[in-house]
């Protein structure tokens, strides 16, 4: 038997918006995936050290906050640092598409915006952890 | 209102009516099996006075301007004047944000609405490692008073009314508010405007809170007190369902929770030693709009009949103004589609609509973009436009309260009124709003609700148009509003000029007697204001403020 997807689900960044996260992360968990979620205003490097810890497979970030483009490479480049990069880095929240070719060029996989329904994002972990 | 004889009649056709109905849905069903609101809460074929049956007029509705208010707070509503239009705007530097005022003024807003960049409102300098990428995003970057004139240049502010979204740091932005005033020769008893103040509502469902519950609650119980002597015009509070129903909730959640948290205010400040009618006059209220209109007017309608109730009954109101429900609306951000987003237009004047149709006293309509990127000025015109054509061309401000007496409108209302009452109930016997939100129990039921949504629009139970229906092939969006990434940068510039140039000895001296204030308890109003005047910033006095109460710590349970 496949040993179950431990997902990160995160908010970076000061903003306070969290339904879209508290969402995913239940979506997640009725998937059967374990889910630690890690409450608002957490710093990459907090994170980074959540997802170390946790030995999780997957971070889930939500940031509706504007700092994407600053707070999201910065997550990659921190878990690259501690070795991690095999953890899955996706993204979701209110990010214009036309950022979004930045960030994967950063290292985040996927980015889901708004009104994607929550199987899309659970397929796509699926597919993508590392096994 | 009805005769027993009348009612048993007509109750007695519903029967008939309905059994031979239900012979019919036999062969010819009705679209689906179970009709419901936009808060999933079950919808009859029909209303007829039996759903109302208990109803007593002058008890339950009464007269526009008069107690319950269920009709309206003022005797000639939207004839007298219409609702203040007034859109939620900042971004950037005081600078930049002070050009769109002057736009919004000249396009012919009736009152401004600051929004904050996250560091402000949660009490951090531009320059501190936590506001990194954030400065500037959201709204306005303010660290000192030398950003609130820059924000205000131009704008006489005896004859503005300004609502600042700021909730932990509020007593701060308020001060700063003051001094501004003070150098254009403008004494605080003229200030008119709103802080929204409310802090209960950030740990439930914003965020933005800084300090824990009690100091939190003694901050908003000082504003009362000083405003009511200083700034006498000046709303203290907007006790907000807003962002209770953005995050989720349903339409009567929205109603209780809110009230819920009023109550903990009016508490607060009673036990603080305050009469109730020297504040409760300068509450004011601010809920969503979302789709359902009919449901949304009858949650504005019972809200007002509610509060008035509890305001008499519980806490020995004499005043009427402390009776009367003001509130503010803003258009569901939750309700707009990132897919097609000119559908939102049409969504906001739903909502618009709504928010009119149940008598609100202010409102802002959100743009097109907003669930792609902050509004660019073109598609703030057209939510602008949105409201200024219902007011001027729908007709429906000719009349006041014009759905009352619908036999649906009434005993929704009645039904929302009952609801959120079981809600405060449920609270006060867990203890009151603020113990509610320590054991996380509202925001459980807030979470429960949102993905009982989120499910239902999944299984298109819920139709979404254009995001689980109707879809269509779209190319990005363009044109969307980006805010200068140097903002940052600019704004720590200044403050480093600032701290150099300022008299540090009087910043120091000032920060030195707020704290001591803050450690006993005399009003902390008055020491905020000395400080904000030798230009301390936000993140100091905040700063001083979180050495002596320490910092709020969210426990989330899934």
């Amino acid at each position: 038997m496949d040993k179950l997807i431990r997902v990160l689900v995160a908010k970076p960044g000061l903003d306070g918006h969290d339904r879209g996260a508290k969402v995913i992360a239940r979506a997640l968990r009725d998937a059967g995936m374990e889910v630690i979620y890690t409450g608002l205003r957490q710093t990459p490097e907090q994170i980074v050290s959540a997802a170390i810890q946790e030995d999780v497979d997957c971070v889930a970030l939500s940031i509706l906050s504007g700092a994407h483009n600053t707070l999201l490479p910065k997550v990659v480049e921190l878990l690259e640092a501690e070795n991690a990069s095999d953890i899955l880095v996706i993204g979701g929240g209110v990010i214009p598409t036309d950022d979004i070719p930045f960030l994967k060029e950063k290292g985040v996989k996927e980015i889901f915006t708004p009104g994607t329904p929550t199987q899309t994002t659970i397929d796509f972990i699926k597919a993508n952890v590392a096994q | 209102m009805f005769s027993k004889e009348q009612i048993s009649i007509l109750k007695e056709a519903v029967d008939k009516e309905n059994a031979k109905t239900q012979e019919m849905l036999q062969k010819r069903p009705e679209r689906k099996a179970e009709f419901t609101t936009g808060s999933g809460a079950p919808v009859k074929r029909y209303y007829t006075p039996v759903d109302i049956e208990d109803m007593d007029y002058m008890e339950d509705l009464g007269l526009p301007g008069q107690y319950p208010y269920t009709r309206g707070v003022q005797n000639t509503m939207y004839r007298g004047k219409f609702w203040t239009m007034r859109m939620y705007a900042g971004f950037a530097t005081a600078e930049e944000s002070n050009k769109r005022y002057k736009y919004l003024v000249e396009q012919g807003s009736s009152g401004l609405s600051v929004a904050f960049d996250l560091p402000t409102q949660i009490g951090y300098d531009s320059d501190h490692s936590l506001s990194e990428g954030e400065v500037g995003k959201v709204g306005v970057a303010i660290d000192s008073l030398a950003d609130m004139e820059l924000l205000f240049d131009g704008i006489p502010l005896d004859k503005v009314s300004t609502s600042m979204t700021i909730n932990a740091p509020a007593s701060v932005l308020l001060a700063m508010y003051i001094a501004v005033a003070e150098k254009q020769g403008v004494s605080s008893e003229k200030l008119r405007g709103t802080i929204q103040n409310d802090i209960l509502k950030e740990y439930i469902a914003r965020g933005t809170y800084i300090f824990p519950t009690e100091p939190s609650m003694r901050l908003i119980t000082d504003i009362f007190e000083y405003c009511s002597k200083d700034v006498p015009l000046w709303n203290t509070i907007s006790i907000s369902g807003y962002h209770i129903r953005e995050a989720g909730s349903t339409a009567a959640q929205e109603v209780g929770f809110t009230i819920a948290d009023g109550i903990a205010y009016v508490e607060a400040a009673i036990k603080a030693g305050l009469d109730v009618d020297t504040f409760a006059p300068r509450l004011s209220f601010f809920f969503n709009a979302h789709n359902d209109l009919l449901e949304e007017v009858a949650k504005y309608r019972a809200a007002r009949r509610l509060w008035a109730k509890i305001m008499k009954e519980r806490f020995g109101a004499k005043n009427p103004k402390s009776m009367a429900l003001k509130f503010h609306t803003q258009t569901g951000g939750s309700t707009l589609t990132a897919q097609q987003p000119d559908n939102n237009i049409v969504r906001v004047a739903i909502q618009t609509l709504a928010a009119v149709l149940g008598g609100t006293q202010s409102l802002h309509t959100n743009s097109k973009d907003e669930a792609l990127a902050l509004p660019t000025e073109d598609s703030v015109r057209i939510a602008l436009r949105t409201q200024q054509i219902v007011a001027n061309e729908s007709g429906v401000t000719e009349v006041v309260d014009p759905l009352a007496g619908s036999f649906y409108i009434e005993a929704k209302t009645s039904e929302i009124e009952a609801e959120a009452m079981a809600y405060i109930k449920k609270i006060d016997e867990i203890g009151g709003a603020p113990k509610a939100i320590d054991m996380g129990y509202i925001q459980q039921e807030i979470m429960d609700a949102s993905y009982n949504y989120q499910k239902k629009v999944e299984s298109s139970e819920i139709i979404v148009v254009g995001m689980n229906k109707y879809q269509i092939e779209e190319e990005a969006p363009k044109g969307l509003l980006r805010v200068d990434p140097s903002v940052g940068e600019m704004q720590k510039a200044k403050l480093a000029k600032l701290r150099a140039e300022r008299d540090n000895v009087a910043v120091d001296a000032a920060l030195t007697k707020l704290k001591a204030a803050c450690e006993g308890t005399e009003n902390v109003m008055p020491l905020i204001l000395e400080a904000v005047r030798t230009y301390a910033t936000l993140g100091e006095i905040c700063g001083v403020m979180r050495e002596v109460f320490g910092e709020y710590q969210q426990s989330v349970n899934l």
